[in-house]
């Protein structure tokens, strides 16, 4: 049913990511999907990394993790952007289209009155594309 | 199952820029909290002593107006102070006067050191690592450049400026030039020439080479320290070869809490007045009521739109409106051009550059001068007003500056815009002193520059002698409003930036906090009175940022001989 699982990841957040990894990797195997996770960050030096080629290497880290724990096939997408605060829902959308992705698989959070300004990236993402998104709430 | 690599030491980069190694985690300071449902994520305790002390000040100048502004622009009411003392210059014109040398000395090495880059070996080094390609484009990286820190000053200054050289009644009158006018106000023609090509060599001083370096050397700094460095993008990472891990305890904070100070306020205040004198304009042209209530409506729409513009972004919001004010900006300046006719301007633009380069030495010259008139009133003056506002506006061409050579970084913030600022004055200048001269007697930018003084009239003054004059004052005022904006919404990306620690990915509602907390201090100020006193306070920050300034450019030659050059 699904070939290619993309999984949004924020680096930042790792520690909220277990769930809705537990759910990528049990649809991979299930499926026999590859899962690419993506990142995306600012050029300028963050918390995470303090330059793009170190981001690179811990989402590339992540993954190869993420391969060995579980069997599966995994793949890294780092995505650099000038403003990510504001320019991550675009972005998530593009790489999407670009890796082909026929399932999404993403943390968010329990949807609230602050969504009604500003939305969640999970929402934003399956509104905006024609593909499946599954949308792992934090316990 | 949570990935441990992301709690894994720093891995080194691929070998083409020299990473600081530090201890100091981006973001370690922070925190990260909930009001109601939006999410925060700022630094500790430089977000709160930066909001609490503009706060402060704030209350201030409403509750003691008089000592507000006695302490800042000098008014003595008692009148019992000596003429030239403190308590009759106020704070702002006793450094700009007392001082006057280490700011005119400052600037001149601000800008022999940015050349000097240019023509060194460090010029090949790439902000960003070796391998780094430039994040923006030539046309949106120059519409960003100057909708930030300068083009609200070209609108107000570019008829205001020469026009005042040339025929100030006031005897500040650069290198005490000759006077083109006699007593009974008539015209001496053979004092014009001369007085001409002086107002525009003295306007051209005060807006290329000085203020452009001093802007691309805090730029540079910040680039050079986050981009190739690793260091958080805050004013505070340019110390760290002078303060060491210093930088991330209280130097530090002080450093970044005065930067956001002098940001805000700068901003703030000049939003407030520039709100009045837009709204002189719209009373001049439009017959609109000149009244608060309609300068309070400008600044709300103004923030209004900077809001928009900050929310969707760097890309989908600052730069589209940037480009959006160049287009209007070369528009106008194009009219201006061909209206008042192209070529006695351009060959004026022409003289103005000659005229430049022969009386840089002579006006930037610190010491033995006798028209203080001009150089403190005027050069010492701008000259802390640029250095005030370099935190803001160095910190924004830093972040939009990745991937250019120092070479390039500085051809393009230093040689470009000056050549485009000069061309500017010439215009705008030349067309206005062109209306002096042919009609002394009707000219309403005479009226309003050297008969009386009301500056913020003196650009539609000059739009009024060339055609179609509804439309193009029209077009001013939208510029100068547009203008506002592009300052307001890049301000505020900066401040939350230092105010986050340096992250350039906080959450969104922090800069939403930042631009309206702008717009309400400048309304604060408008009803309550004290615009005038907290910008002189800002333009006194001058001095301290000299000082940083000058370190900063020992901290850039430190910082270079440690990179790869290209």
């Amino acid at each position: 049913m699904f070939k290619h699982i993309m999984m949004p990841v924020d680096l930042g957040h790792a520690d909220k990511l277990d769930r809705a990894m537990t759910v990528a990797a049990d649809l991979a195997k299930h499926y026999g999907a590859d899962i690419t996770f993506v990142g995306v960050t600012s050029n300028a030096p963050g918390s995470v990394a303090r330059t793009p080629e170190e981001y690179r290497e811990k989402l590339a880290k992540l993954a190869a993790a993420q391969a060995e724990l579980n069997g599966i096939e995994t793949k890294s997408h780092a995505v650099f952007s000038h403003d990510p605060a504001v320019d991550l829902d675009d972005k998530l959308i593009e790489a999407r289209k670009e890796l082909g992705a026929d399932l999404v698989v993403m943390a968010t959070h329990l949807p609230n009155m602050g969504d009604m300004f500003l939305p969640s990236h999970g929402g934003e993402l399956a509104r905006h594309s024609d593909v499946s998104v599954f949308l792992v709430r934090h316990a | 199952m949570a990935d441990e690599s992301t709690n894994q030491g720093i891995p080194e980069p691929e070998g083409h820029a020299d990473i600081i190694q530090t201890d100091y985690e981006i973001g370690q300071d922070n925190i990260e909290t909930k009001i109601g449902p939006f999410g925060l994520d700022i630094h500790n305790p430089v977000f709160a002593i930066a909001g609490l002390s503009v706060i402060a000040f704030v209350a201030y100048a409403l509750i003691a107006p008089g000592h507000a502004n006695g302490l800042f622009n000098g008014l003595d009411p008692s009148d019992t102070c000596e003429a030239g003392a403190f308590c009759d210059l106020g704070l702002r014109s006793y450094l700009t006067s007392t001082y006057d040398w280490f700011f005119l000395l400052a600037a001149n090495l601000f800008v022999i050191f940015c050349l000097f880059l240019i023509v060194s070996p460090w010029g090949s080094v790439r902000l960003g690592g070796s391998e780094a390609t430039p994040d923006y484009g030539y046309p949106g990286w120059f519409a960003m450049l100057f909708a930030a820190g300068m083009g609200i000053g070209l609108m107000f200054f570019g008829v205001l400026e020469p026009t005042y050289y040339f025929g100030t009644p006031w005897g500040d009158a650069p290198l005490g030039t000759v006077r083109p006018f006699d007593e009974n106000g008539a015209l001496i023609p053979g004092n014009v020439d001369e007085a001409r090509r002086m107002a525009l060599a003295a306007t051209s001083y005060h807006w290329a080479l000085h203020p452009w370096a001093i802007y691309a050397v805090v730029a540079l700094a910040l680039a050079l320290f986050s981009y190739n460095k690793g260091l958080p993008l805050s004013i505070r990472s340019a110390f760290y070869p002078i303060l060491g891990d210093r930088v991330w305890g209280w130097w530090g904070h002080i450093i970044d809490t005065l930067a956001v100070f002098a940001t805000l306020f700068g901003l703030a205040t000049s939003l407030g007045i520039g709100a009045q004198q837009a709204n002189a304009g719209l009373e001049y042209v439009y017959g609109v009521p000149n009244n608060v209530t309609v300068q309070v409506i400008l600044i709300c729409a103004i923030t209004a739109v900077a809001l928009v513009s900050v929310v969707r972004g760097l890309d989908g919001g600052v730069k589209v409106l940037s480009e959006i004010n160049m287009v209007i900006a070369l528009l106008l300046l194009l009219f201006v051009l061909f209206a008042a006719g192209a070529v006695t301007i351009l060959s004026e633009f022409v003289t103005g550059v000659g005229a430049y380069f022969q009386e840089l030495i002579p006006l930037s010259n610190p010491f033995g001068r006798e028209d203080t008139g001009y150089m403190q009133g005027w050069t010492a003056f701008y000259w802390a007003w640029w250095i005030s506002w370099s935190p803001f506006v160095g910190m924004f061409i830093a972040r939009v500056s990745r991937g250019r050579t120092v070479r390039e970084f500085i051809t393009c913030v230093l040689i470009i815009p000056s050549v485009v600022c000069i061309f500017w004055m010439a215009v705008f200048g030349g067309a206005a002193i062109t209306d002096v001269i042919n009609n002394p007697d009707a000219s309403a930018v005479k009226a309003n520059v050297i008969d009386s003084y009301s500056p913020e009239l003196s650009l539609f003054a000059m739009l009024e002698s060339l055609p179609l004059a509804a439309i193009t004052s029209t077009i001013g005022i939208v510029l100068v409003i547009v203008f506002f904006v592009t300052s307001s919404d890049s301000g505020s990306l900066v401040i939350d930036t230092i105010t986050a620690g340096g992250k350039v990915d906080a959450p969104v509602p922090q800069r939403i906090f930042w631009c309206t907390f702008e717009g309400l201090v400048a309304i604060a100020l408008l009803i309550g009175g004290g615009l005038g006193a907290l910008q002189a306070m800002v333009i006194s920050t001058g001095l301290p940022f000299t000082l940083i300034l000058l370190l900063i450019c020992y901290a850039i030659l430190r910082g270079l001989m440690a990179e790869k050059r290209g």
